[in-house]
Formats: structure tokens, sequence, C-alpha cells
């Protein structure tokens, strides 16, 4: 089975992007595949824990617990985004992973695939 | 014991958001992923600068005075420093009328001997052919 890094950089809300990234890593570990999400920018947004879940509003707090679940899934934070944005280790979805950039390209190393979504 | 190289293509406009700045931040964190990789692996970035993404490199930015907050400009000469390869399109430069004493090519004053280059698009798209994974950004 393959491993899939995905960078993220636009906002939970504001931008389908990061519904669509969630979404995809979804399908690539229901195939039985491994994948780092790495949220970097507004993408930080994403590891905020308590989400609300309106109608109006993506709330993916859930899909990305039960992928956390799976123990193929990894979400990481960029420490120094997240910080700017006042999201501290505390605000965090539990078992999300908090580096710097240098773990994303890490991670690319050893990806088989790597896939930039939402860049703006 | 294996080398991977990260295309990153910059194509976004400086300033209107943060993208071509974390591009940029990103490549320039190459230096320390050692410390997750195992010996004698590495990671080398490549900058490539297209479409309006060119207009990131224009001389004397002045985002200090008017955000507060360092400068693109200043970005790419730390990428400079740490000796990253770093290309600009030539044909996207012309688009915008510009020339090669209009944008940041050294970072000489920093004492980096690195310079980037304006280079045909062709030249670019051959190192996308070449590189292991690409981003655009």
């Amino acid at each position: 089975m393959a491993k899939l890094t995905i960078g993220t950089f636009s906002s939970l809300i504001g931008s389908l992007s990061l519904d669509f990234a969630v979404k995809l890593s979804d399908a690539a570990l229901k195939k039985g595949h491994s994948v780092d999400l790495w949220l970097s920018g507004n993408a930080t947004t994403l590891a905020k824990k308590d989400q609300k879940a309106f109608r109006d509003y993506s709330a993916l707090q859930k899909p990305v617990e039960e992928m956390l679940s799976t123990g193929r899934f990894k979400m990481t934070s960029c420490e120094a985004c997240s910080e700017a944005r006042g999201i501290h280790k505390k605000d965090m979805i539990e078992g999300v992973n908090r580096q710097s950039m240098d773990w994303y390209l890490a991670s690319c190393f050893s990806a088989d695939r790597v896939l930039l979504i939402g860049g703006d | 014991m294996a080398k991977k190289t990260l295309g990153f293509i910059i194509k976004s406009l400086p300033y209107r958001d943060e993208v071509s700045r974390l591009a940029i931040t990103h490549a320039i964190s190459s230096q320390s992923v050692d410390i997750y990789l195992d010996d004698g692996d590495s990671v080398e970035p490549i900058l490539c600068f297209i479409d309006d993404g060119v207009l990131n490199c224009i001389k004397g930015q002045e985002a200090i005075k008017h955000y507060g907050n360092t400068s693109i400009e200043m970005h790419i000469e730390n990428a400079l420093l740490v000796d990253l390869k770093v290309y600009i399109c030539k044909e996207d430069l012309e688009r915008f009328g510009l020339t090669e004493k209009d944008v940041v090519l050294d970072a000489e004053k920093f004492g980096a001997d690195t310079k980037a280059e304006i280079v045909p698009y062709s030249f670019i798209h051959q190192k996308l052919e070449e590189v292991d994974h690409l981003q655009f950004f």
C-alpha cells in the first residue's frame, strides 16, 4: 500500500479545499493506503477542537477523529502557523501533531505521491 | 542513501495571501529536514517563479514599512543564502515589462554565493519533469 502526503493551506471555513482534502484522505484510507495531512497557514484551523457543526459551515472534526483512529492517518499542524493564529496545543484535537515545516518535507521524502490542495 | 527533489512552483501574487511566502519558507526548511531522515538521505528543493509569481521577485519591497512584516524579497534572499536553486521565468518577467534589474538575483550583501537565474520557461518545464514531487503555490 502507498503513502500519500497532502499539504493544505486553505481555511476550515471560507474554502471547501479542506473538505476535499479530508474526503480524499478518507478515500485513500479506505483503499488501504496511509495518509499524512499537513496543515499550514489558515489550514491550521482544521486542528482546532470543539468545532460546532452547523449545516451552513464545514465541521470536519468528526471525520478527522475517525481517520486518526485508523492508525494510518497522521494530521500535523505547522507549529508557527498555529501559534500565530492563537491556536495552542491545548486548543487542538487530540491526536493531531504539531511540527515545524521540515517535518512536511520529510513526509514528502517518504511519500509515494504528494498533493498540494488549496494553495490559496 | 537517497535524494529527493521537490519542486516549489510559485505562481501566486505576493501579499494577496501568504501562499508564496509559505512556499519559500517551506523550501528553506529543507535545511533542517535531516533530523527526520536516515543518514545520507536528503531533500533538495528548487524554487521556480512563473506567471504572476514572478512579481514576488521584485526588488525594493517595503513590507516592513507598510505591513510590519518581513518581505518576500528577504525570504528569497534567505533562500539564496542557504544555496537553494531559484529560477525566474524570463517570458513572464517580459510580460510585465520587467528586466533583470528589477528583480532579486542575489544576496551578496549577506555573503551568499548562489544567485537566482532568469531562465526560459522551457528550462523550468524541464526541471518540472525532473523533480520527484511537484507542488504549485
